[in-house]
């Protein structure tokens, strides 16, 4: 087009500028509240880059992002095939409760089987929880989100149940489980990571994160399952008629998202938690993998990098009450960066809107 | 046509020398036109012409890249459709901009709604509504939500939009695409009555009978390239397709005769329910024939488009049965209809027929992504899928070339059409299935369909064929079955029927 882009247009089309423009709309809105609270926006915020740039600093983060990583998966490939995986965060509890269970009761198997075992729970019981609601979304045509919402109250309740059982629940005083078996844990050797310099949590939970990001890309670009699962979620009109059984793809691709999510909570027990406590809140896992979905704009590159960097904000964020800013300054960045992404919409109709409200054009494609 | 309302002394638009690019792709190449008071000036051009380009210029939703626009002898600066509706001018869009749970006159005075203090002054809105729609005989229902009316009115509706603001010249893209024949000519009448009041009407179309029946002017567009203005009066229906297409265009379908043979699709007391849960079908019975085209004429919801929808999977049957080559297919899977012989052509192609955001490629193997040679063990073939996608598009003729990993979307309607056809003829099942194939089409692109359905049924493919143009039934059907109320009324041979009868027994009423 001749005319000339603005701003605006710019934004508005490049969906990776639109990210960065919310990101820095994001800090910018944070310096705002560190200057109101009459702290040095540099100082603060170079002790963010500063946490997250060192060896250790950077290997915590790294150890930090694999589950929202994994859970940014889990919601993006829901993304991909038209269901919004609201239930992420129910999903990721099954999943760290069913593998503590495992991890807890077969301590005594040799990490080989044990590992793969406590996914395959994890993984088994977050399918579980997709497919209840996406069999209720088929059977009788119960809204997803609804459902998945109260889903995420049962595993939390379920979770805090099973933590109290006898037999998982800790031997001392701790409202937690017992911790798993060190045959269960994806820890580096003490020795490695000290003589490295890295941080003492870095485990093989990244490796597997990078795995799991070029399985899920496979499988959406590349299968016959992803093209199936995509039509469904572009036209599920057209996929019917071209013979596709729709109801069929909606579990597919529930069971996989909420497997990922299941995955995502084992890997946050297996590398870094080592017990589930008893929650007083949901701890907020899954709501997150929502975030770096949309940060990630739903390409599984995308979201192991927006995955990172949200990793970065949490672990950074939490030195900032070093120089006397409240920890809670990243949340406030965070829900800016959400808010401005997810008002993508408005962004790209801004400027059809300006062209075309004196007609009341836009009327007719709101309605639907 | 007499031309006594138009004033040609008034030129109402002139667009002088249109140019407009987008990027290296010329849409508008130096196009002139210019429009009376009380003209109607039709605009005809194939899908992809560059018609709609020039029409979004003249209501400002696009800035030419040079040329002047004139209205009423002002140079204007059309910024906005602000500056076009402030000019006069008003547009009806093809796909209709109407809030569904709106009332119509809601959606007429929508943005420009008469207020009593702070409170919206709906009885004068209403008044004023059915002030307008009196005058110019545009009979619609105030009161009537948008959704629970036909699309005839819902189209006056978008008239008197634009009437209601003061349009005194209306543009109306593609008017009549989904309008019945009944409605067609209403609209024409309607289009009189605006003119006599010297209102001007440029018209957007692809079909010739309709410029015959109603325009005054016709200027032609070719791939972007002004060819000319012509006076509808001096010039037939052959010559205005070959301007427009740039060769000769055939209207006789080139159709050899062939005995029909053995039955493919059968039909036995087919009953059904529509959406509502009402019994739509009665017990309806229906045969084609290997090598034959069967048309079904008749009004819409006597039942074709449930007896489409259980042919193809989509909507379970009450009760009866359907075979093809002797195989039920009654209430089973589409998937099972297709690979027991079932391929169709679907009415809606935006809803049924494509997955828009899918790339080109991609829409060509709905049915056959899972098959050799385009998917192997679960994995994609791309290399395949590919060299199928160049060779459909060259085939065929799906422009622009070189399209194969382009958004089904992104194609012009005659074109998403042809990666249908090329999907439905490639898949060369027994049966072939067509519904309103052409709807929407320019006559290049329904020469092209046409040729396709026949060369099919030449190969000794069964082909049932749904239409609403009673024409495209009667060129192509070597059997017409009538439905009516849910049943097949009557069963005719193609070449016997006369458009008195069939319309007869289309409404009910017997043959002589």
């Amino acid at each position: 087009m001749t005319k000339k882009k603005g701003l605006l247009d710019f934004v508005a089309e490049t969906t990776f500028i639109h990210i960065l423009f919310s990101i820095i709309l994001g800090f910018a809105v944070g310096a705002v509240f560190l200057a109101v609270m009459g702290l040095s926006i540099g100082e603060a915020y170079g002790r963010l880059v500063s946490s997250v740039t060192s060896l250790k600093g950077f290997t915590y983060v790294v150890v930090y992002s694999v589950p929202y990583i994994v859970a940014g998966l889990s919601v993006a490939f829901s993304f991909k095939t038209g269901v919004f995986n609201i239930g992420a965060e129910g999903q990721f509890v099954m999943g760290s409760i069913a593998a503590a269970c495992v991890g807890i009761l077969f301590g005594n198997l040799p990490k080989i089987l044990l590992i793969p075992m406590c996914f395959a729970a994890a993984m088994a019981a977050g399918a579980l929880w997709g497919i209840i609601v996406a069999f209720l979304k088929t059977k009788w045509g119960i809204n997803e989100v609804l459902s998945m919402i109260m889903f995420n109250w049962i595993a939390f309740y379920l979770s805090n149940f099973i933590a109290g059982i006898p037999a998982i629940h800790s031997d001392g005083n701790a409202e937690a489980t017992k911790n798993i078996s060190s045959n269960a844990s994806m820890l580096f050797s003490k020795e490695f990571t000290k003589s490295a310099g890295l941080a003492p949590t870095f485990n093989w939970g990244f490796i597997i994160a990078i795995v799991i990001t070029i399985l899920v890309w496979l499988v959406i670009e590349k299968t016959t399952l992803g093209y199936e699962l995509k039509a469904v979620g572009a036209n599920r009109h057209a996929a019917e008629y071209g013979g596709i059984n729709v109801n069929r793809s909606i579990l597919t691709a529930l069971a996989i998202s909420g497997a990922l999510a299941g995955l995502a909570g084992s890997l946050q027990l297996m590398g870094m938690g080592n017990r589930i406590s008893v929650f007083s809140s949901q701890e907020g896992f899954g709501f997150a993998g929502i975030v770096v979905a949309l940060m990630g704009c739903s390409n599984p590159f995308g979201v192991l990098i927006a995955g990172v960097f949200y990793g970065a904000l949490i672990y950074g964020g939490s030195k900032l009450n070093l120089v006397g800013a409240p920890t809670q300054l990243i949340n406030v960045i965070v829900g800016t960066v959400v808010f401005f992404i997810s008002i993508s919409v408005i962004f790209r109709n801004l400027k059809y809107l300006k062209k075309t409200k004196a007609t009341g054009t836009k009327s007719g494609e709101a309605a639907k | 046509m007499s031309k006594e309302h138009v004033d040609m002394n008034v030129p109402v638009i002139e667009m002088r020398n249109i140019v407009k690019r987008f990027g290296d792709f010329v849409a508008n190449d130096g196009i002139n036109l210019t429009v009376h008071k009380g003209e109607i000036h039709a605009i005809l051009g194939e899908n992809g012409a560059g018609k709609s380009t020039l029409m979004n210029q003249l209501y400002g939703l696009l800035k030419p890249t040079s040329g002047d626009i004139l209205v009423k002898g002002q140079k204007i600066d059309m910024n906005t459709p602000r500056d076009a509706i402030e000019a006069g001018i008003g547009m009806v869009h093809q796909h209709f901009m109407l809030v569904q749970p709106f009332t119509v006159t809601e959606n007429i005075v929508l943005g420009t709604e008469p207020v009593k203090g702070i409170k919206l002054d709906m009885a004068t809105a209403r008044k004023n509504v059915v002030d307008i729609s009196q005058r110019y005989g545009l009979s619609i229902d105030p009161d009537a939500r948008i959704e629970d009316i036909s699309v005839g009115m819902q189209q006056r509706v978008e008239i008197l939009k634009a009437l209601y603001r003061g349009a005194d010249i209306l543009i109306l893209d593609e008017p009549t695409s989904s309008l019945t024949p009944q409605e067609i000519e209403e609209l024409i009448g309607i289009m009189h009555n605006l003119t006599a009041d010297g209102k001007s009407i440029i018209l957007i179309t692809h079909k010739l009978k309709e410029i015959k029946e109603s325009a005054d002017f016709c200027t032609i567009i070719r791939m972007g390239k002004y060819i000319d203005t012509v006076d509808v009066d001096s010039v037939d229906e052959n010559d205005l397709a070959s301007m427009m297409v740039g060769r000769k265009v055939t209207f006789q379908v080139d159709k050899p005769e062939q005995a029909p043979g053995k039955v493919i699709l059968d039909v036995r007391d087919l009953h059904g329910v529509d959406y509502r849960g009402v019994e739509i079908l009665k017990g309806l019975n229906l045969q084609v024939h290997a090598g034959e085209i069967v048309g079904i004429a008749g009004i819409d919801g006597n039942g074709q488009t449930e007896l489409v929808e259980i042919l193809t999977g989509l909507r379970k049957g009450t009760r009866g049965d359907a075979t093809v080559n002797g195989v039920s297919i009654f209430n089973k899977s589409p998937d099972f209809g297709f690979i027991h012989g079932v391929s169709s052509i679907p009415a809606d192609r935006q809803k049924h027929g494509l997955v828009l955001d899918f790339s080109i490629e991609d829409n060509l193997i709905l049915q056959n992504y899972e098959r050799n040679p385009f998917s192997r063990k679960g994995f994609l073939q791309r290399t395949p899928i590919f060299s199928h996608a160049s060779q459909s598009i060259s085939q065929f003729d799906i422009r622009p070339a070189g399209s194969e990993k382009r958004p089904a979307g992104t194609l012009s309607g005659g074109n998403q059409q042809k990666v249908i056809i090329a999907r439905e003829v490639q898949n060369d099942k027994d049966l072939l299935i067509a519904v309103n194939p052409t709807r929407g089409l320019d006559v290049g692109a329904i020469e092209y369909v046409h040729k396709y359905i026949v060369h099919q049924r030449n190969k000794g493919k069964a082909v049932l064929l749904v239409s609403f143009e009673l024409d495209e039934i009667m060129s192509l059907s070597d059997v017409i079955d009538v439905i009516f109320d849910g049943k097949i009324v009557c069963s005719i041979p193609g070449r016997e029927a006369n458009e008195n009868d069939l319309g007869l027994m289309m409404a009910g009423g017997k043959k002589e």
